[in-house]
């Protein structure tokens, strides 16, 4: 096997990690709420933004940069489910669709109003260049982001089966009425996962802007990977995300180098569609 | 939806009902549909060229003495119509070329525009142009450099832009002459999207360079828009080609520069055609570590005080940024358009049509470098010409060959970061 290769493959494995880090979020709210956030590409797209403006603001990297955006976008979250989600749940599915949607381009089109339309991008070495050893290199943005996609999937995983607050949300998504009875308020479990789950999309967003370009219509780029990421893994599963999110980073790094990267996402969707065909509940999801 | 929610969206709809028609509310205007791309990947070249069309309808529009030669600058509005003003009706093509189409189908039957100016992108000017050749409408291009768009025997379409035949024999011609100074210019790869623009560039440029005994020696492909280009830029690593020209818009001009960094690789020349290159986003994000690409351009700013300075000037206060080679070329076409309605004395299109026709501009009314603006059968502007620049501080293009109007000599090999 030659060496590029294995940089091939390293590079699959951090991207993965990053697709895994922006699809725990959207897991979440699908799998519990059975609600589809077509937004979900723009809160990243958001927190992107929150950590340009502490860097353009305040000077500062992904240390202040990532806990601010987890912060504003969970508020985001909470917002966005009081206003919109609770009411638009009580609608026929294709109300939650365009609801989702709507929100979407209301995000995208403000900060195309505030900022621009401008390409924005912090600076290369803010996370601290690039690491090379043994001819491999990594750029040290990418390993921040691939370390804490793996911290986050592990801390969500261990809050929804180990904690109580994680077996009332799991109570919730099961069955309301039920929950109910037993003095589980859906509504306050409902915005705390969207708390969650948006705080998590932010923080992806933080630390994916310290190596990708930031746009406003940068949410649809990404969003596309998200919910593929999202069924390949299994609705709700957010162990599912991090493997799903890792396959697919590999399997793209991989087709793009050896077949082409005009194929690469023929390659990755054709194995996405015959897996859903063989397991439709996806890697790690229930039936 | 609450009944609110209806009210609040009813009012909202109400509104800008209102703003809209307020807007229209002038006579003795002449209405040019643009369509450009508002959203989507690259709305940041559509929020500079409709600043770039605004400066310009401002030297239309008004008086402006200080601009010398060029035509419809002296006297405000259109001379030929009575003094009448150009406005031009924006539609959003979203980068998408069947949106194109409708938004060019809406302009010509709804907003009953006299010419349609637009589309940037090759793709979308394709499909729109065939709607402004169906209604009869003239149809202005001033930046999409596919070939094929004036190969079709249209009767209403016409180009001001040098297209991408210019550029390949511009660009075999630079590395021609690098070769001659020393540099190692034999294995050439061509890096481009999937789109029209992109693959009918690649298609000419390798063309060009086969004819020249030349065969392109590697031909990377990626799908528009990539999230991820390692795969790519370690294509290129592993095969060491020594020449690199790269025609991709914005979003992925970045994501390259970003990745090349990332892998530590640099080829000896890194040539870029033009597109997300000239974007001034793209230098400020990224010209920092693409220091020393080249780009071809038909843009240079003359001496302080010069038609082209001011307007240059005019520019950056609209907008706030740089003027750049896509924009100046806008707006070159855009006043080539208005000349023509200016000496048809009417709105009407086969007026119009005989007077683009007719058009011969000398190279002393232009605020581009193009040696002239007259078009040939094709509807193809014959003396349209452009150079080669370098971005060798990382900040600002210089213009580097030919030599006869070069201010500084091109620097080997790229430099990066």
């Amino acid at each position: 096997m030659s060496f590029v290769l294995v940089q091939v493959i390293v590079g699959g494995l951090l991207l993965g990690a990053v697709y895994a880090l922006f699809s725990s979020g959207l897991t979440l709210v699908w799998g519990m709420m059975n609600i589809v956030n077509f937004a979900h590409g723009d809160f990243v797209m958001l927190g992107m933004y929150v950590a340009y403006v502490v860097y353009t603001l305040m000077g500062g990297g992904p240390i202040l940069g990532a806990p601010l955006a987890t912060l504003v976008l969970a508020t985001v979250g909470v917002v966005v489910y009081f206003a919109l989600i609770r009411d638009i749940m009580k609608g026929p599915m294709l109300a939650q669709i365009l609801g989702t949607f709507g929100l979407a381009l209301l995000l995208r089109y403000s900060v195309f109003w505030w900022f621009g339309a401008n390409f924005l991008s912090m600076p290369q070495n803010i996370v601290g260049g690039t690491y090379a050893f043994a001819g491999l290199r990594i750029e040290a943005s990418r390993l921040l982001a691939g370390v804490v996609a793996l911290l986050v999937t592990l801390g969500l995983h261990l809050l929804l089966t180990r904690t109580s607050l994680g077996s009332k949300m799991l109570a919730v998504a099961e069955d309301q009425t039920a929950a109910q009875l037993m003095g589980i308020r859906p509504d306050t479990m409902q915005a705390i996962a969207w708390a969650i789950a948006a705080g998590a999309t932010g923080l992806a967003g933080a630390l994916i802007a310290n190596f990708f370009y930031i746009v406003p219509t940068v949410g649809e780029t990404l969003g596309i990977v998200a919910f593929v990421t999202v069924s390949l893994g299994g609705f709700g599963s957010v162990p599912g995300a991090l493997v799903a999110g890792l396959l697919i980073g590999v399997i793209e790094s991989l087709s793009g180098y050896l077949i082409g990267a005009i194929y690469k996402d023929i390659v990755v969707y054709v194995l996405f569609l015959l897996f859903l065909w063989f397991r439709p509940q996806g890697l790690m999801g229930k039936m | 939806m609450t009944l609110k929610h209806v009210t609040g969206l009813l009012c909202a709809a109400a509104m800008s009902l209102v703003l809209a028609a307020g807007a229209r509310a002038e006579d003795k205007v002449v209405k040019i549909g643009v369509i450009l791309p508002m959203s989507g990947g690259t709305a940041s070249i559509g929020a500079h060229a409709k600043a770039a069309l605004e400066v310009a309808m401002d030297i239309i529009n008004n008086a402006h003495p200080e601009l010398g030669n060029l035509p419809l600058a002296k006297n405000a509005g259109l001379a030929g119509l009575g003094g009448a003003k150009i406005e031009a009706v924006f539609a959003d093509n979203q980068g998408n070329p069947a949106t194109g189409q409708n938004q060019a189908l809406r302009l010509i039957t709804e907003d009953k525009v006299a010419a349609v100016f637009g589309s940037y992108q090759s793709g979308v000017t394709l499909t729109s142009s065939a709607i402004a050749e169906k209604y009869g409408i003239p149809f202005l291009n001033s930046e999409s450099v596919a070939a094929n768009l004036t190969e079709r025997g249209f009767k209403w379409f016409f180009r001001t832009t040098p297209i991408a035949t210019d550029f390949a024999k511009i660009y075999v011609d630079f590395l021609a002459d690098m070769k001659a100074t020393g540099a190692k210019t034999d294995a050439i790869a061509l890096v481009h999207d999937n789109t029209e623009y992109g693959t009918s560039v690649a298609n000419t440029i390798s063309t060009a360079f086969k004819e020249k005994g030349q065969p392109v020696a590697l031909d990377v492909a990626y799908a528009v828009n990539a999230t991820d280009v390692q795969g790519q830029v370690l294509q290129l690593k592993d095969r060491k080609p020594d020449v690199i020209i790269m025609i991709s818009y914005t979003s992925d001009a970045i994501l390259f520069a970003k990745t090349m960094q990332s892998l530590d690789y640099k080829p000896a020349i890194l040539l870029a055609d033009d597109a997300g290159y000239s974007d001034p986003s793209f230098i400020k994000a990224v010209g920092k570590i693409s220091q020393g690409v080249f780009n071809r351009s038909s843009w240079v700013v003359g001496p302080p005080g010069s038609a082209s300075a001011v307007i240059a000037d005019m520019y950056k206060k609209k907008s706030g940024e740089e003027m750049d080679d896509t924009v100046a070329r806008q707006m070159q076409g855009f006043f080539v358009l208005a000349d023509a309605i200016d000496r048809a004395g009417a709105t009407d299109p086969a007026k119009v049509q005989a007077a683009l026709k007719a058009t011969e501009l000398k190279a002393d009314q232009l605020m581009i470098g193009y040696r002239g603006v007259k078009f040939d059968d094709k509807g193809q502007n014959i003396l349209a010409s452009g150079a080669i620049i370098q971005l060798q501080d990382g900040e600002n293009y210089v213009s580097v060959w030919p030599k006869a109007n070069a201010e500084k000599p091109p620097v080997l090999p790229y430099k990066g970061w």
